[in-house]
């Protein structure tokens, strides 16, 4: 209040002090979005005159040459199915489970609980490693699955602890009046938990979304066949192992023998793969601070 | 009141009282709930810690994990491990690199928050605040294509640059002596945004009279900061230090498997690589897990005593 109301003029040091404030978080901006910005322009600049180094800030010869190869590459366009495919599938699978874990830990005087608790908690400080872990995936005949992606890690913990204080929040003296009328715990999960935890669940859908469509470790590890590879994997690929397989060109071929709708193509890729995630990004960037400031407290 | 607490006693008693069969038969549908994730917890989770195992065995895939041989003596893959050259490359890379990022990383997050704390114009604060929060969303691949397409020898940005102001182009991608700068400035790139998030919510909380004070008596802005802010959110600062800690021997895998190449394995391989390497590409399953469990050991350890340090220090701990 009082800041408000005194709008005498700032003094000398102040004044100066603002100004390198500015200054400050214009740079954190700069560095952050220029990157950003490049790729994008260079994505819609000729071959040319990305292989000239025309491009500073804004497209020149705008075209979509790059984007035109990348559809029709036929690993991306089955890769970015296959990533949408994982993503839904794993997403639900982890919001049902995690739910199903939470709830439980959440009832008061369930019995075992403390012990309940702990065998989750404990695979936080502990686990088996990469290699059993792939050996058990191995012997339950899931490699080259998609449930293979995100069956194992089906309940983050962290995010279960999230699910749990939420639902630990919801006043006792509504469970006590739905059980007294004969609720079972089954009903009263359905018709008010669920119903009560939609901001989480909404949190949470986001934080494992973002989590499937950007991992590419468990696909390298468990998916061999090209045609089940995702996005990522695919990505990595082409722009970082640099390897175009002849195999796979189809029509593309004539355009890609020319290095520079290579490069250009390379560009085109790292935006379509990050679109969607920026696109949903404003939407959500309050909820998952909301979900930070969560996942702070301690469950 | 007295009514109240008696309700509360006799609600305590309904809870807790009973034999343990009647509590289970009160919450049978609790535990039918936990089933399908109690599986998956168990195949996935704690079934693999069995398979540590192999770390003492002379595994054989035929045999399984139970019927292969135990391996004379019991240490056998650990010695071989820690004899090897690798071992002392790996424990300098991975100290190296994580204390590296560490300290670099750390200022970051506050100097921003900080500074979007004393930002008045709230429109700007939020657009600033927006934009260096998200490239967390941006996947690994994503993140190390871009410094593939930005630093490349031949094509990138950066070495156009250098090039027009007269330098000479540098492999910043492949470059041994590169590798440790790379990995941490493009972590700090992508992670202050978030990690700021968390001084925002303390800075949030510092009380505002004591602003209201120090302004009455004619401190400035930066004073203010110095004197207010920064010994408000100390604790946090102290606190989150502490924590990061913990992670001291655990260098994640995903980003540096995309950035190794032949050319700079001196100074990018650490441990959980090595895993990777070793166990999937030239299937020596059991010197991996022995280096896994080695690693996992040591940061269990480092765990609990950073927790038990934070504990100490400012009553905040991770469990």
């Amino acid at each position: 209040m009082a800041r408000n109301q005194n709008k005498i003029k700032l003094s000398h040091g102040d004044r100066i002090f603002t100004t390198i404030n500015y200054c400050v978080l214009t740079f954190a901006l700069i560095i952050v979005l220029y990157p950003m910005i490049f790729i994008v322009s260079a994505s819609f600049s000729s071959a040319v005159a990305v292989k000239s180094n025309k491009v500073w800030l804004y497209p020149v010869g705008f075209n979509v040459e790059g984007y035109k190869a990348a559809l029709k590459h036929p690993l991306i366009l089955s890769g970015f199915w296959n990533s949408i495919k994982v993503t839904v599938m794993g997403t639900i699978t982890n919001i049902v489970l995690t739910f199903l874990v939470a709830y439980p830990l959440s009832v008061r005087g369930l019995w075992g609980k403390t012990f309940l608790t702990w065998l989750w908690t404990f695979t936080m400080l502990f686990s088996g490693g990469m290699i059993p872990l792939y050996l058990v995936v191995v012997k339950l005949n899931m490699l080259n699955t998609y449930p293979a992606l995100f069956v194992p890690m089906a309940v983050s913990v962290y995010n279960m602890i999230i699910a749990r204080t939420n639902i630990q929040s919801i006043p006792y003296d509504m469970y006590e009046s739905a059980t007294l009328d004969g609720c079972s715990d089954f009903r009263y999960f359905i018709q008010f938990v669920i119903p009560l935890s939609k901001a989480v669940i909404a949190v949470l859908t986001l934080y494992y979304a973002v989590g499937h469509w950007n991992g590419y470790f468990a696909a390298l590890m468990y998916l061999t066949e090209r045609k089940m590879f995702t996005l990522q994997q695919v990505l990595r690929e082409i722009i970082i192992m640099n390897t175009v397989d002849p195999t796979q060109m189809v029509g593309a071929d004539e355009l890609l023998r020319k290095q520079g709708l290579k490069d250009l193509l390379k560009y085109s890729l790292v935006v379509v793969s990050t679109v969607p995630m920026l696109c949903v990004y404003p939407f959500i960037q309050k909820h998952f601070v909301k979900g930070v400031m969560i996942g702070s407290i301690k469950g | 009141m007295a009514k109240k607490k008696q309700r509360a006693n006799s609600e305590e008693a309904y809870i807790r009282g009973g034999s343990a069969l009647k509590r289970i038969k009160l919450h049978w549908q609790c535990y039918v709930m936990l089933i399908p994730p109690l599986i998956v917890l168990i195949l996935f989770s704690y079934w693999p810690m069995y398979g540590i195992l192999i770390a003492f065995k002379r595994y054989s895939a035929r045999a399984g994990i139970t019927g292969s041989p135990w391996i004379e003596p019991w240490y056998y893959w650990f010695r071989n491990f820690f004899s090897t050259r690798d071992f002392p490359r790996l424990l300098k890379n991975t100290l190296g690199i994580s204390i590296y990022s560490l300290i670099a990383g750390f200022p970051f997050p506050i100097l921003l928050a900080l500074a979007l704390n004393e930002c008045r114009n709230l429109r700007y604060k939020k657009i600033v605040q927006m934009v260096t929060y998200s490239p967390y969303f941006i996947s690994v691949v994503v993140l190390v294509s871009i410094m593939f397409l930005l630093f490349s020898n031949k094509t990138g940005l950066i070495n156009n640059i250098i090039e027009s102001a007269g330098g000479k182009r540098y492999s910043f991608m492949s470059e041994p002596a590169a590798f440790k700068h790379m990995y941490v400035w493009s972590g700090i790139w992508q992670g202050t945004g978030f990690s700021s998030v968390l001084y925002i919510a303390a800075l949030a909380g510092v009380d505002p009279s004591l602003h209201e004070a120090a302004e009455i008596d004619g401190a400035s802005r930066l004073q203010q900061i110095l004197h207010v802010d920064i010994p408000g959110i100390m604790p946090t600062i102290i606190i989150t230090l502490i924590l990061n800690c913990g992670s001291l021997m655990s260098v994640g895998h995903e980003k540096i498997l995309l950035m190794q190449s032949t050319l700079n394995m001196s100074t990018s391989d650490v441990f959980n690589t090595y895993v990777y390497r070793m166990g999937l590409q030239q299937v020596q399953y059991e010197l991996a897990t022995a280096v896994n469990l080695f690693n996992s050991v040591c940061n269990i350890i480092i765990i609990t005593t950073v927790n038990f340090i934070a504990r100490r220090v400012g009553e905040t701990s991770l469990w």
